[in-house]
């Protein structure tokens, strides 16, 4: 716990001189939200029917960006060798890492949900219940999405390897993520919602113990 | 006593014992066949040309990457199943500098320090700032600091590791005189501490009067090994000029 905590440290720190990042991180997800309004036009009945879809699209194309960028800092001086060298312990390292793209995430989910409505024309009878949503949906999104932030780091092309490699794997993810947002929006009537909630946390616990178990071999030589 | 159990036991008294250490990138071969010993508590001074392979031998035993062959213990910890203990036994220069850019200098040193479990106060590190002169820059971001200055940190950094064996990759480079100084001051320390200590440097008068043993290498190959004080005398980087048998 004591090395989780030093990691945790650690990921404050960088993240407390990294709020220019975010907020183009928030920028391109909420530009990106405006060009799929506009791609559809002025029909709110579609609109309100995409919604979800298209927030978590922004949510996926903006997380590579801010995946990408999380080890930028531990690369800079080969920061993140000197962590593993003095020990500090793999699983740690990457949980924290884990931990502050999910914070990340989720706060630009949250962020983005004011836009949608004002754009989709979108409903919002249960927002906490949505959070939650986003909560889970991006936990399975950080999760892999650290694990190969760290492979591709080193990659002259990581840009492009990096959504390569997450979007097959999260697909479930997203699927369950829309399908979860589009009936808290649009209406329950068969009380499935707890059924795709139940999918992304089986997904998320899948995701977060294999990924910091396999942490430790990528980092390594 | 077995044969073998007095061979582990001679081994196991080795702070390095290196057998055969081979590693490659791509296809060039960094290191061939390196074999020595280190005994504890000696100074290592270790020469030879740019790309002969010195930086990639400190991080092999740095456990810093794996050998492609061969196998090497550091304080009887085997390099291949112990790399955790041998990390906690080691404490590495690099040229890296290991820092982040955004943190100051205090944080960086504080996030080591969470790290190895040690005090984090103020209190606790200033004084290892004040070591390398950098107290009075503190609190500044290192992305405002000279590469000498870095190298200071870094230098910080390694002290607060506290490691049995110290590796030290080209510590005098990018430091001023009062710098050089300062490594001569720290290499002390180290062996005051009875850290054993292996030194990559091109400058070998300075390394020769600190250090008790040479290492040569010369295109990833161990050329020569023998008393430091010996090395400048017979040029040390030029495989020609070593002495009959050394080659």
């Amino acid at each position: 716990m004591k090395q989780l905590a030093a990691a945790l440290y650690k990921e404050w720190l960088l993240q407390s001189r990294a709020l220019a990042q975010l907020l183009a991180v928030l920028v391109f997800g909420a530009t990106a939200l405006l060009l799929f309004s506009f791609a559809v036009g002025p029909n709110y009945e579609l609109l309100r029917a995409i919604a979800p879809g298209f927030l978590w699209l922004a949510l996926l194309l903006s997380s590579t960006l801010t995946l990408a960028e999380s080890f930028q800092a531990e690369m800079e001086h080969r920061a993140l060798e000197g962590q593993i060298l003095l020990p500090a312990n793999p699983a740690a390292l990457y949980y924290a890492k884990a931990l502050a793209n999910w914070a990340q995430l989720t706060l630009l989910g949250i962020a983005l949900v004011p836009l949608m409505v004002a754009l989709y024309d979108a409903q919002l009878p249960r927002p906490l219940a949505l959070a939650g949503i986003i909560a889970l949906g991006t936990a399975g999104l950080s999760a892999p999405g650290t694990l190969y932030a760290a492979m591709t780091h080193q990659a002259r092309s990581r840009q492009t390897l990096l959504p390569l490699l997450l979007f097959p794997l999260v697909v479930p993810v997203l699927i369950a993520a829309v399908k979860a947002t589009s009936l808290l929006m649009l209406g329950d009537p068969m009380s499935q919602i707890g059924s795709w909630a139940l999918l992304l946390i089986t997904f998320d616990a899948i995701h977060w113990s294999l990924c910091g178990l396999l942490f430790g071999r990528v980092v390594e030589d | 006593m077995t044969t073998f159990d007095a061979i582990a036991a001679i081994a196991a008294t080795a702070a390095i014992d290196a057998r055969g250490l081979c590693r490659r990138y791509g296809r060039r071969w960094a290191l061939v066949d390196v074999t020595f010993r280190v005994a504890p508590g000696t100074s290592v001074m270790l020469a030879g040309r740019n790309g002969s392979g010195k930086s990639t031998l400190l991080r092999v035993l740095a456990a810093a990457i794996r050998p492609d062959r061969g196998s090497a213990t550091v304080l009887g910890h085997d390099l291949g199943r112990e790399r955790e203990e041998v990390r906690r036994s080691i404490a590495l220069l690099s040229h890296a500098s290991y820092l982040h850019e955004a943190l100051t200098a205090m944080e960086n040193l504080r996030i080591a320090a969470r790290f190895l479990e040690r005090k984090t106060g103020r209190d606790a590190l200033l004084p290892l700032l004040a070591e390398v002169e950098l107290d009075a820059r503190a609190d500044d971001a290192v992305s405002t600091f000279s590469a000498g200055m870095r190298k200071r940190l870094a230098l910080a950094r390694t002290l607060l590791q506290e490691g049995s064996v110290v590796l030290l990759d080209e510590p005098y480079g990018e430091l001023d005189p009062p710098g050089f100084r300062l490594v001569d001051r720290l290499f002390g320390t180290f062996k005051a501490r009875g850290a054993t200590v292996l030194m990559a440097t091109h400058l070998l008068d300075r390394g020769a009067a600190l250090c008790d043993e040479g290492l040569v290498l010369e295109g990833g190959r161990l050329r020569w090994h023998g008393p430091a004080r010996e090395l400048p005398e017979q040029g040390g980087l030029d495989p020609a000029t070593l002495p009959e048998g050394a080659r």
